[in-house]
This record gives structure tokens, sequence and C-alpha cells, in this order.
């Protein structure tokens, strides 16, 4: 395990990033602020996919390279692996988190839906910085469901899906945020 | 039964729930290069990591206080002192150390040696007068203020990468 810094650090500092983006940068244009702070994200998920890389042989295959993001990134980032990875065969992915861990801490205040919906866009850059890297344009999204309280009372499921096509890669996928 | 005395930062740190310090890293990281973007003027940036951290500390101090079971700091310098060896080791997992104490004992240096902030980072010639870590600087602003210590209008810490 490398270096490690308090779970602390990294909470207050998303919050307050996408707080600073969504209350006072771009008070009234949230689709502004969505996009900064996917772009923050994108650059954070390029970087470190870069750094994870770095000693492995390039991936055969979309396919190995979205396991990649759902094992070895995934736990890099979280501790813990993707739960459930779907696909269509046809360029379409759904994985799946049961217990993301970002979202678990947040105050009850900015569990509002908007400020959710706002949070979740850094993860999706930072899966789309990273997929990017590896040579696969795609598009991002997510959503997040709450399991039934007797399971885990505070857990949050966060879903990704994922659309990789040739069309992302110019830009007229309309799969995008 | 004595009541539980002062815990060290070291013992704080390594009860607490811990990530991966990279991504912690590249995430501040990315901020700041998307600040300088978005924002253009290096001073609005720098007033803004301010701001961002004093937002930050304001909460972070609940946390530092409950786990560290700190008993009241009789004067600033067993603050500078406590917040340096504690505060940072448990959140950053680095302590630091306070030096450069002025006549009156209100003004300090806290020095960090090794600042996961700054990991893998090189500031190009195009963002002279950049406070890289003023996130730091408002996140001790912040918590200062919520125990009431009057916060000097000139606390700035300013971090240079050793070469």
């Amino acid at each position: 395990m490398g270096r490690e810094v308090s779970e602390s650090c990294i909470d207050s500092l998303l919050t307050e990033m996408v707080s600073s983006y969504c209350n006072r940068f771009y008070a009234n244009k949230p689709e502004l602020a969505a996009r900064r702070i996917e772009a923050i994200g994108y650059q954070v998920g390029h970087q470190l996919s870069e750094r994870y890389t770095m000693e492995r042989p390039r991936f055969s295959d979309h396919l190995e390279a979205i396991k990649f993001i759902c094992k070895d990134f995934w736990s890099e980032l979280f501790k813990k692996q993707i739960d459930n990875l779907k696909t269509n065969h046809r360029g379409t992915f759904v994985l799946q988190d049961n217990r993301f861990r970002w979202l678990a801490r947040m105050s009850a205040e900015s569990k509002a839906a908007q400020a959710m919906s706002m949070y979740l866009y850094f993860p999706c850059g930072i899966i789309r910085g990273a997929l990017s890297n590896l040579g696969i344009p795609c598009a991002v999204s997510a959503d997040i469901s709450n399991l039934p309280a007797c399971e885990y009372p505070e857990s949050y499921v966060l879903c990704v899906v994922m659309h990789a096509c040739s069309l992302c890669s110019n830009g007229h996928c309309h799969g995008q945020l | 039964m004595a009541p539980a005395g002062p815990r060290s930062g070291d013992a704080i740190f390594a009860s607490v729930e811990r990530v991966n310090a990279e991504l912690f890293t590249l995430t501040y990281g990315a901020i700041v290069r998307q600040l300088l973007t978005d924002l253009e003027e290096v001073d609005e940036v720098n007033k803004q990591l301010d701001q961002m951290g004093y937002n930050i500390g304001i909460r972070l101090v609940d946390e530092f206080l409950a786990k560290s079971n700190v008993s009241r700091c009789v004067d600033f310098k067993e603050t500078a002192e406590v917040i340096a060896k504690v505060g940072f080791k448990m959140f950053l997992g680095v302590g630091a150390s306070v030096t450069n104490w002025d006549a009156e004992g209100t003004c300090c240096s806290i020095v960090l040696e090794d600042n996961p902030l700054v990991d893998f980072v090189e500031l190009p010639d195009t963002c002279q007068g950049l406070y890289y870590c003023n996130v730091l600087s408002g996140v001790i602003r912040g918590a200062l203020e919520m125990v009431s210590v009057p916060s000097c209008a000139s606390l700035s810490l300013v971090f240079s990468s050793s070469s």
C-alpha cells in the first residue's frame, strides 16, 4: 500500500469542490458546473490510469480494459472491486458498486437530489478519463439508489452506464451527459 | 477512572479510515488546474483556494476535536504545536514542525517537510505567485475561528517545494 491520507481529506475536498462550483462559480448554471466537475474527474482518471497501467502490456480489447477498471482500478480508489458488470455486447456496459464509499458520508443537507447528481459527475469523469487514456472514448453517466434498509442502512448503490462506440470518438454520440 | 488523555497524531491516523493519497493529490491538482483555467488570475485562485479551505476547516475541526481529545490550549504556542503535531498528522499522515516564532509569540511558521498535496507537482513559470497549498491556510483559519482563536489576517502558509 502506498502513501495514505485520512478519508476525511478526500471527502471534504470533494464536497467543497462540488459546492464551490455549484453555489459560487456557476451558481445559476448547473450545466456549466457539471462540465467543470466532470472535467476535473477526467483529469484525475486520465492520470491515475496512466500510473496504474505503467507496467502492464496493452489491453487486448475493450472488455479487458473495462475489467481492469472494475477490478484493479476501482480497488486502488475504493479498496473494493465493482460488484457487478453487465453488457449488452453492443458497446454499453453497466457497472454497479453496492457500497459506494463517497456518498456514505455526505451530510444530510447535501443529500438533496441535485447535489448528489452533481457530485456523481466526478466519478463519471474519472471513469471517462481512465478509459480515454486506454484508448476507449466513451460516454459515462451514473445513478444512485438505496439498498433496502435491512441490508446496509446507509449504503448507496452506484450504477454507472458506459457507452463505448465509434461515434463517441468523433463527438457525435448522443449518449453524452 | 482517570479521563482519557489527548491522543497522539500517529495513534489517531492509525485508527481512522484511510485512502490512497494519490487520489487526493491528483484531485487537488486537477482542482487547482481547473481553477486556473476558469478564473485566470493567480490572485483570484489563491483567494478561492483559501475560501475552500476555510469551508473545509470549519467542519473538519469537529472531527479533530472529537478524535484528538485535546484539552483547551493555554496559549497560541501550544495551539500551533497541536496543529502541527496532531492536526496535520491525523489527516495528512505527516507531522509538521513549528519554527520562526516572533518576539510576541503571535506569528510562526509551520513547516511540512513532506506534503502529500505536492507529490509529483511542478509549477510552470506562468504560475508565479500561486500559493499552491493555500487550501491548507484556509483550513487552519477556519478551524481556529471555530474554536475562537482570533485569526490574524496575515495568516498565510507558503510551501516551497524541496529541491
